[in-house]
């Protein structure tokens, strides 16, 4: 199915969007005016591919830290992604709690995520499964890197989502590297997603620098989700163009010309040139963007650094729920 | 507040003699402080301006409780300035040595271990944990036998929450004849205790109800020793059996002495005194009659190794306080002499140290210095006489059959008679007369 | 007024609850046609149906992280672990996800579920069937730790643990199950997690126990009221969060304390309650604090001898309350 090229647009703006905040955060840590920063820098058409074949507000997600494309895609904001990098008051996901990038949206049904890698794994599978025995027609996204995929959370959980049909989607985002270690000390397959005919379910390999082919595939699988056919495991082919964090320096275990090679094939830039040769994107509408979330980052920077900290007591707690949502 | 006296915990300021802002020298008496057994003067430890009066007159506190600051003008104190009553501390003021462990309620047994709640109780309720049997492996006193006991003892009179004053203190003046044994008892360590588990405790004299004033008359409150001499006396009498005994001493030797040797002592800044050959000649008696110098322990005399005279001298209407000079025995005229004079002086000025009102095993009471002819004194417990000098006068009296006159002094001797009987009692004194009437 | 043995009664909770709130379902190893290995469910898959009392695969750390995903959905589980000596795998889940998700999120996200074992030794079943674990997870604030004792308590605490928006661990003393009758009131009641319950008032010595030690505690109080002991017992029922003000009002009265539970002594929870009366209550101990557990081996040794040797008993715990009595 053909995308309208208004909806093209808006992929490409989300993007850049998210590149363009990803990069003001990497801007901040090195000028020492934040502490953390985990990027998701290289894998924004995974993500928004996927983020566009969703319904906000009916689908859930249970993200993992490298997903703030997709997360701009479902509603958190610059000003709300500043608040957490500054770990200022009213930061939504924690409020200044939890590190950077740990991300959870109560209003957009993104589940709160912690930093044991893999464990959302089952919590989405767990969704799924509250989904399918309420008569829920929503489906739930969950993404991860290759590395964790080593967890025996993935496994657990993915095969919970196999033996009871859920409607789970769960996209590993590949990008050769969990922290220093390649792929191929990761798994002894070539990929992921050959591990989907083991659990009992589809698995897809895709171009996660390809926006639209990100769309297609999460959109096929969304489909059969919501007819109660159960899970696909599709695995994004993409690349970490920076270090795993702020704090890593990945000069020790990968060459610079490795790294040029694949910004060559950035995503953002590849889908450009595409809506570029296709007449979609003038240069004028690209300016106007880049200004437009220009200002918007600036705002959220200007907003984040003018917040307030949280109190004392607001650290210690309430520690025990009083009331919790029932389906 | 500074520690007065080995086993004294607390005293009262009576009197701060400078005022918040004051500028003080080193060494400037700034405050007078009282405890049952001494009166004394507190020196500045530092120059400086006195910054803040902590305790007020009148209040009695912990000894090691900070009283005050001293400091420079316009410092800020470190703290509030809030009183903290300690039992033990150092103090910013203190000039004496204060001792390292807390004060350890002396029991005449070993009470074993005593828990956190037994404490407490015992504290909540005044109980004395020396009277309660334990029930608890190795006899150790439990928590039901501490409220057992205050149960059992309910019907008794409650001892009410006395004022300092009101309390007999532990100094010698003051010490229950029990507790003095304890004291003793740790000054004579080869001395094996045979004091009861119970203590001995006098019987208690019938309250009178309070006089009521009427129209015009002035009420004057007692001073705090005017309070403990009263507890005192009225306990001696209750305790000692009084008998006084009376002789008749021919002073001229020693009158013909100190005219002889007035001028020398003066010249080595002494005042010989009467008192002082009344002093030196207890002395010879006493060794020789060891029984007058010794405490009534129940069933059994302590005799005193050490001859520590006291010699009770009048504060006028503040009261009396007994300076002792320390074992006499082993002192010349002069240095008794010494000790008279300085001890008195000191006396009267509320310059005496804690322990030099402390340890006396006889007393002298100088009562013919306001003209007394004879008298019968009360015993300093927890000794067992004392010996009362009237007032010399010239007599007519009969030596060898004819008339002379000299100058006659009666020797009036209260003794107690559980430990003396009326002859030993007599031969001590023929002893004194002895001494003084041959006196060269 | 009905009597039954503790199984029935943690059945009837659970039946009760699931008829109550369509939300609540069970899942766990052999929960199903089986009923249990314990038959703790037995007859429920036939009323309630494969959706709601689900046989999960043999994964404990996906039974918690599904139940985790399920109740973040708004779903109410009943986690079913086995034997708690196979709890381990879950542990991540129970304590970096479960426990924390509610602090971490900045109160966004609770998660209402209950997490059952059976615990406890004295059933022949050697180093892991015995084991006591109530130590691990009674130190992480943000989970709920409930021990019931008796029927009537297991019942109430059951149905306030499925109703309870946060995290439950409801450890059942399993050698307790058909052991321990009692009555239990018809009609519909719960008993609040948190107090402590004073079941027999006493005043030479006040005795502090969970499990089925605490039956055996009260049987041992009544042997040595005959030699004129008078002894006060409570069940703690709740250890997380702690009844703090009827176990020091107890110790207050009596002036000695005794903590009697079969975990391995050192590190197991008595020290936390001895600590707290030894700090708060000083000035009332007319005694030493102590406990009485199990000795400090790697688990319950199978052989008949050995293991009555390990196990705390009426004798022993008698032995421990005349030896405090008298000191």
């Amino acid at each position: 199915m053909e995308l309208s090229n208004e909806l093209m647009l808006e992929m490409y703006y989300a993007m850049l969007r998210s590149r363009r905040l990803d990069e003001r955060a990497w801007v901040l840590h090195r000028q020492g005016k934040i502490v953390f920063h985990i990027s998701g820098m290289g894998h924004e058409a995974s993500q928004v591919g996927a983020a566009f074949a969703l319904q906000v507000g009916k689908d859930w997600l249970s993200p993992y830290y490298r997903d703030l494309a997709l997360m701009l895609c479902f509603g958190f904001t610059p000003r709300e992604f500043m608040l957490s990098l500054y770990g200022k008051q009213g930061e939504v996901s924690s409020g200044a709690r939890q590190m950077p990038s740990h991300f959870g949206l109560r209003r957009a049904n993104v589940i709160s995520t912690g930093a044991p890698v893999a464990t959302q794994i089952p919590h989405a599978a767990g969704i799924g499964l509250g989904m399918k025995l309420r008569g829920a027609d929503s489906v739930v996204l969950t993404c991860i890197g290759e590395g964790s995929t080593s967890q025996g959370e993935w496994y657990e959980g993915l095969n919970w989502a196999a033996v009871h049909k859920l409607p789970v989607i769960c996209i590993v985002q590949n990008n050769q590297y969990a922290i220093s270690v390649p792929a191929h000390l990761q798994m002894a397959i070539a990929n992921v997603a050959d591990r989907a005919a083991a659990f009992g379910m589809p698995g897809v390999v895709v171009d996660g620098n390809d926006v639209l082919a990100m769309y297609h595939a999460v959109k096929e699988a969304v489909d059969r989700a919501r007819k109660g056919d159960g899970p696909t495991l599709i695995e994004s082919k993409t690349y970490r163009p920076v270090p795993h964090s702020s704090d890593d320096d990945d000069r020790s275990y990968r060459t610079r010309e490795e790294v040029e090679q694949w910004k060559k094939r950035d995503p953002i830039l590849r889908f450009k040139n595409h809506l570029e040769e296709k007449k979609i994107l003038a240069t004028k509408i690209n300016e106007d963007y880049e200004s437009k979330i220009r200002a918007e980052v600036d705002d959220a920077q200007k907003f984040a650094e003018a917040a307030p900290y949280p109190t004392i007591e607001w650290a210690m707690g309430p520690v025990y729920a009083t009331e919790a949502y029932h389906a | 507040m500074p520690q007065l006296g080995e086993s004294v915990v607390e005293g009262t300021v009576s009197k701060w003699l400078k005022n918040e802002g004051d500028v003080i020298k080193e060494y400037d008496p700034i405050m007078e402080v009282a405890t049952d057994k001494v009166t004394t003067e507190v020196t500045a430890s530092a120059s400086g301006t006195l910054l803040k009066i902590l305790i007020g007159e009148g209040i009695t506190v912990a000894a090691g409780t900070l009283l005050g600051w001293i400091g420079q003008q316009g410092e800020v104190l470190a703290d509030s300035g809030e009183a903290v009553s300690h039992a033990v501390a150092h103090t910013p003021t203190s000039n004496v040595q204060l001792p390292t462990s807390n004060f350890k309620l002396q029991t005449s047994k070993e009470l074993g271990f005593i828990s956190p709640v037994v404490a407490k109780l015992a504290a909540e309720h005044k109980v004395d944990l020396a009277q309660i049997n334990g029930t608890g492996i190795n006899g150790r006193i439990t928590k039901k036998d501490v409220l057992a006991f205050v149960e059992s003892n309910q019907d008794k009179a409650k001892v009410e929450e006395l004022a300092p004053w009101e309390r007999p203190g532990d100094g010698d003046l003051f010490r229950p004849p029990e507790l003095q044994m304890m004291q003793t008892q740790l000054q004579t360590s080869n001395f094996k205790s045979q004091i009861p588990a119970q203590s001995v405790q006098p019987p208690q004299p019938p309250r009178a109800p309070a006089p009521q004033p009427l129209a015009g008359d002035t009420t004057m409150p007692l001073s705090q020793m005017r309070k403990s001499i009263a507890e005192h006396m009225v306990r001696s009498k209750h305790t000692s059996p009084h008998v006084t005994t009376v002789f008749e001493v021919d002073m001229s030797k020693v009158t013909a002495h100190r005219e002889a040797n007035k001028a020398m002592f003066a010249r080595d800044g002494v005042n010989l005194t009467f008192t002082a050959y009344l002093i030196a000649a207890i002395v010879p008696a006493l060794k020789a009659y060891p029984m007058a110098n010794s405490v009534f322990a129940g069933d059994s005399l302590l005799l005193k190794r050490d001859i520590n005279i006291g010699m009770a001298v009048s504060l006028g209407d503040d009261g009396l306080i007994v300076p002792v000079i320390k074992r006499a025995d082993e002192k010349s005229l002069l240095a008794i002499v010494r000790d008279v004079n300085d001890l008195a002086s000191r006396a009267r000025s509320k310059q005496l140290k804690p322990d030099e009102t402390q340890g006396g095993t006889f007393t002298l009471t100088n009562h013919g210095i306001s003209g007394s002819l004879f008298a019968t004194p009360i015993i300093n417990q927890p000794q067992c006489g004392i010996l009362g000098a009237g007032a010399i006068q010239k007599r007519v009296v009969v030596i060898n059959d004819a008339i002379a006159i000299r100058p006659m002094m009666y020797l009036s001797f209260a003794f107690d008679h559980r430990v003396l009987d009326g002859a030993t009692a007599d031969y001590f004194v023929a002893k004194i007369k002895e001494v003084l009437e041959g006196w060269n | 007024m009905p009597e039954m043995t503790l199984i029935e009664a943690l059945r009837q909770a659970m039946d009760e609850e699931l008829a109550r709130d369509e939300c609540v379902f069970i899942t766990g190893e052999d929960v199903g046609p089986r009923g249990g290995v314990f038959r703790a469910t037995q007859g429920l898959f036939e009323k309630y149906g494969a959706k709601r009392i689900i046989d999960s695969p043999l994964a404990e750390l996906s039974i918690v992280g599904i139940g985790i995903g399920a109740a973040l959905y708004g779903m109410r589980p009943i986690c079913e672990i086995q034997f708690a000596d196979f709890i381990f795998p879950a542990f991540n889940q129970i304590l970096n996800e479960g426990a924390r998700m509610f602090y971490r999120s900045g109160g966004e996200w609770a998660v209402p579920m209950v997490i059952r074992a059976p615990y406890g030794g004295g059933v022949g079943g050697g180093l892991y069937h015995s084991q006591s674990v109530e130590s691990f997870f009674a130190h992480i604030p943000g989970l709920k730790v409930v021990i019931p004792s008796n029927p009537k308590d297991a019942k109430g605490l059951l149905k306030s643990a499925v109703r309870d928006p946060n995290p439950v661990i409801f450890l059942e003393p399993k050698k307790g199950y058909r052991l321990i009758k009692g009555q239990v009131p018809e009609g519909e009641y719960t008993i609040p997690i948190g107090p402590a319950n004073v079941s027999r008032e006493g005043s030479d010595l006040s005795v502090y126990a969970y499990g089925i030690m605490h039956h055996y505690c009260l049987q041992a109080a009544e042997k040595i009221a005959s030699e004129g002991i008078s002894v006060e017992v409570i069940d703690i029922r709740t250890l997380l969060p702690l009844d703090k003000t009827t176990i020091l009002n107890s110790v207050k009265k009596t002036g000695k304390a005794l903590i009697v539970h079969e975990d391995n002594l050192t590190g197991g929870y008595g020290g936390e309650i001895a600590a707290i009366i030894a700090d708060e209550a000083f000035t009332d101990l007319d005694a030493p604090v102590r406990r009485l557990g199990a000795p400090d081996i790697p688990g319950v040794p199978f052989s008949h001898p050995l293991q009555d040797w390990f196990m705390p008993n009426v004798e022993k715990i008698a032995t421990a309350m005349r030896e405090l009595a008298n000191y």
